[in-house]
C-alpha cells in the first residue's frame, strides 16, 4: 500500500514516515523542506503542497493513502503565510485526495483546538465547538484547517478520513510547542495557576497516526497519551526551574526578559488545561501508547 | 509556594492514601488531584476543622462508602464555609474517607492562587459534562443548588433556602445517581452578614463582597451542626419536562428544610441526637 505524507520533514512526519516504513508501507513525501538523511525506501518530492508540481506527485504516484501533516504550528511565527499554507495546503490535500482516487485521508491535527478557559470541562470530547477560535485567535488557522479538513467526511464520504487531534508531543527531538517552552533552564509559569498538560511521547503519537490508518478510521478522534500532569511538575520533571510571574507582568514582558515569544492568547494556554478524552480512539484501535508520563519527560530532558 | 510551607499530618496523610483514587508516578490523579498537595492543605485545614470550629456530624454512614452519589445541601451565609465542612467531614470524619468534588461558580477558577489550589485538590466549576463524567467515574460530587443567591443569604436568614436550581436533579437522574441530602447549620452564627456590596464584587470580579457585623471577613470560632439524610434515588432519564424535575427537586429541598430545622433544634438543645429522624 502506498502512503504519501505531506510535511514529511518535520519531526512528527520523519517519525510517522519511518513506522510506515516498518509496518511495510511504501512511503512518499512532499515537503518544501529538505530530508538530507532520509532512509532507504523513501521517495521525496521538495514541493510546496499548495503548487502545481505537488499535484502532479498525486497524479503520478496514485497513492492509495495521505497523512496530512503540512501545517505551520509554531505560534512564533506569526504571518499571513503561516494561514495560507494552513488553510489553502489543507484544501490542496483534500481536492488531490478527491480528484486522484486516494481511497484514505489523515489529518495530524492538534488538541488545542478546543482552547482554554476557567470554566470548560477538564476532559474534552471529539463533539465539543473550538473555543480557541475565540480565546486565542492566532490558532484560528489551525481550527479552520481542522474543520475544514473534516468538512471531507461529508463532501467526499468515500474517502475514509480520520481527523486526528493530538495533544503536545514530547520526545528526543525537542522540537514542538511544549519542548519549545522548556527549552531555557528557567520556565516561566502564571503566578497562581498550574493548569494540566497533556502530552505524548512523540514515538507515540508517530504510531498512533499509522494505528489511525491501519484502521482505516472515519470520524474525529481525539488522541492522547499517559493522563495529564500539572505544568509545574513537568517543568521539574524536565529538570528546569518552574519562575512563577504574576500574570500582568507575564503580558507586559512576552518576548522580553527572557519571557518567550507568545502571543496574548497563549497565556489562557498557561492558565487553564486543555485535557482531551480519547477513549472513542482507544476503543476503535485498541491503541495503547508505549511510553509514560515519566519516561517521556525523561526522553526530552536526557536528549542531547 | 504556600503549600510548601505546610507540614504533612501523617494521619491525614494516612487517610489521603486510603482514597479511591489512582494516582499515577507523579502522584496526579487523571483528574490532576495532587497526592502531596492534598495531604498538606488537608492537614492545614484539619486543625480548622477540629479545633477552630467544630463539626457535629450526624448520619455520616448515609454517605455511600463508594460509587457515585451527589451531596446536595444548603448555603448557610457569607462564604462557603459549609462546603468546607462538608469536605472536612467526608475526608477527616468518613470511614473510609471520600473526596468530594464541589462544582463551584465559575468565577472561582479566574484567581490566581485559587484556581491552582481548587484544580490540585480537585473542585471544578461546575460544569454539567464534568460532573456527569466524575460520577460515571463513580465519584462523589458535592452541590448546592441554592449557588451564589444561598451564600448571598444574610445571616438572619441563613436558616431559611432560596431557590434550587434543577441541574443536580437532572444529573442525578441521567446518570443514577443517589442523592444525599444535607442539611448544615451554623454558618450565619460563624460569618453574621449584614451586607453584600455588589458594586464592589463587581469590581474585582465576584458576584458579591460581604460585609460582617464585625466588618472584617474573618469568621469566628463556631460550633457546627452537619446532618446528613438517607440517600434518595429517584428514577428517570434526565430529559423529564421541567414540572416533573421540578416536582423532584421539591421533595429533596423539603427533606434539607427538615434536616435543617432538626439541626437547629439540637443547637439550641431543644431536642437530643436520639431524637434525629435523618
Amino acid at each position: 500500500m502506498k502512503v504519501l505524507v505531506t510535511g514529511i520533514c518535520g519531526t512528527l512526519g520523519r517519525l510517522t514516515a519511518v513506522k510506515l516504513l516498518q509496518h511495510g508501507y511504501e512511503v512518499i513525501g512532499i515537503d518544501r523542506r529538505p530530508w538530507l538523511e532520509a532512509p532507504e525506501g523513501i521517495e521525496l518530492f521538495q514541493f510546496d503542497i499548495r503548487k502545481r508540481p505537488a499535484e502532479d506527485v498525486f497524479r503520478t504516484h496514485r497513492p492509495d493513502a495521505a497523512i496530512h501533516m503540512a501545517t505551520v504550528t509554531h505560534l512564533v511565527r506569526q504571518s499571513p503565510d503561516r494561514m495560507r499554507v494552513n488553510l489553502y495546503g489543507t484544501r490542496a490535500f483534500i481536492h488531490h485526495c478527491n480528484s486522484y482516487g486516494v481511497k484514505q485521508a489523515v489529518f495530524a491535527g492538534r488538541h488545542t483546538f478546543y482552547g482554554a478557559a476557567a470554566d470548560s470541562p477538564l476532559y474534552h470530547t471529539e463533539d465539543e465547538p473550538p473555543m480557541s477560535a475565540h480565546t486565542f485567535p492566532e490558532l484560528a488557522d489551525l481550527v479552520a484547517a481542522d474543520l475544514y479538513a473534516a468538512s471531507a467526511l461529508w463532501r467526499y464520504p468515500e474517502i475514509v478520513t480520520s481527523v486526528l487531534r493530538i495533544v503536545y508531543t514530547l520526545g528526543p527531538s525537542k522540537h514542538g510547542t511544549l519542548a519549545t517552552f522548556l527549552r531555557g533552564p528557567n520556565v516561566p509559569l502564571i503566578m497562581g495557576f498550574d493548569p494540566l498538560f497533556h502530552f505524548i511521547h512523540e514515538e507515540d503519537a508517530a504510531e498512533a497516526i499509522v494505528t489511525a490508518l491501519a484502521h482505516k478510521l472515519h470520524g474525529i478522534y481525539n488522541v492522547s497519551g499517559p493522563s495529564p500532569v500539572p505544568l509545574s511538575t513537568i517543568v521539574r520533571a524536565a529538570g528546569r526551574r518552574p519562575l512563577a510571574v504574576p500574570e500582568a507582568l507575564f503580558k507586559l514582558g512576552l518576548g522580553r526578559l527572557g519571557l518567550p515569544h507568545l502571543p496574548a492568547g497563549a497565556i489562557d494556554h498557561l492558565k487553564y488545561p486543555i485535557v482531551v478524552d480519547s477513549d472513542a480512539f482507544r476503543r476503535a484501535t485498541r491503541y495503547t501508547y508505549q511510553y509514560d508520563e515519566r519516561e517521556t519527560i525523561n526522553s526530552f530532558r536526557t536528549a542531547r | 509556594m504556600l503549600d510548601n510551607l505546610l507540614t504533612a499530618d501523617p494521619e491525614v496523610a494516612a487517610r489521603i492514601e486510603a482514597l479511591d483514587l489512582e494516582f499515577n508516578k507523579f502522584g496526579v490523579d487523571p483528574y490532576g488531584i495532587d497526592k502531596n498537595d492534598l495531604i498538606r492543605f488537608v492537614s492545614a485545614f484539619a486543625w480548622f476543622y477540629r479545633f477552630y470550629f467544630k463539626v457535629d456530624v450526624y448520619g455520616i454512614d448515609h454517605v455511600p462508602a463508594q460509587g457515585r452519589a451527589i451531596l446536595v445541601g444548603n448555603h448557610s451565609g457569607g462564604v462557603a464555609l459549609d462546603a468546607t465542612m462538608v469536605m472536612g467531614s467526608m475526608l477527616l470524619d468518613a470511614e473510609p474517607p471520600r473526596l468530594p468534588h464541589s462544582m463551584v461558580d465559575r468565577f472561582i477558577h479566574r484567581f490566581p492562587g485559587v484556581s491552582q489550589f481548587m484544580s490540585r485538590t480537585g473542585q471544578f466549576t461546575g460544569n454539567p459534562d464534568q460532573a456527569k463524567r466524575l460520577l460515571r467515574a463513580e465519584r462523589l460530587i458535592l452541590a448546592f443548588p441554592e449557588g451564589a443567591r444561598g451564600t448571598a443569604k444574610l445571616a438572619k436568614d441563613a436558616d431559611s433556602l432560596v431557590e434550587f436550581g434543577t441541574g443536580f436533579m437532572r444529573l442525578a437522574l441521567e446518570t443514577n445517581s443517589p442523592i444525599v441530602p444535607f442539611g448544615f447549620v451554623g454558618g450565619g452564627e460563624a460569618l453574621p452578614t449584614v451586607a453584600n456590596l455588589k458594586r464592589l464584587g463587581r469590581l474585582i470580579g465576584v458576584p458579591y463582597v460581604p460585609v460582617t457585623k464585625w466588618g472584617l471577613l474573618v469568621p469566628k470560632p463556631t460550633r457546627f451542626q452537619l446532618l446528613y439524610g438517607q440517600p434518595i434515588s429517584f428514577e428517570g432519564t434526565g430529559h423529564e419536562r421541567d414540572e416533573v424535575v421540578r416536582a423532584m427537586v421539591d421533595q429533596v429541598k423539603e427533606r434539607i428544610r427538615d434536616l435543617i430545622r432538626q439541626g437547629r433544634q439540637l443547637r439550641e438543645k431543644e431536642i437530643s441526637e436520639d431524637d434525629l429522624v435523618l
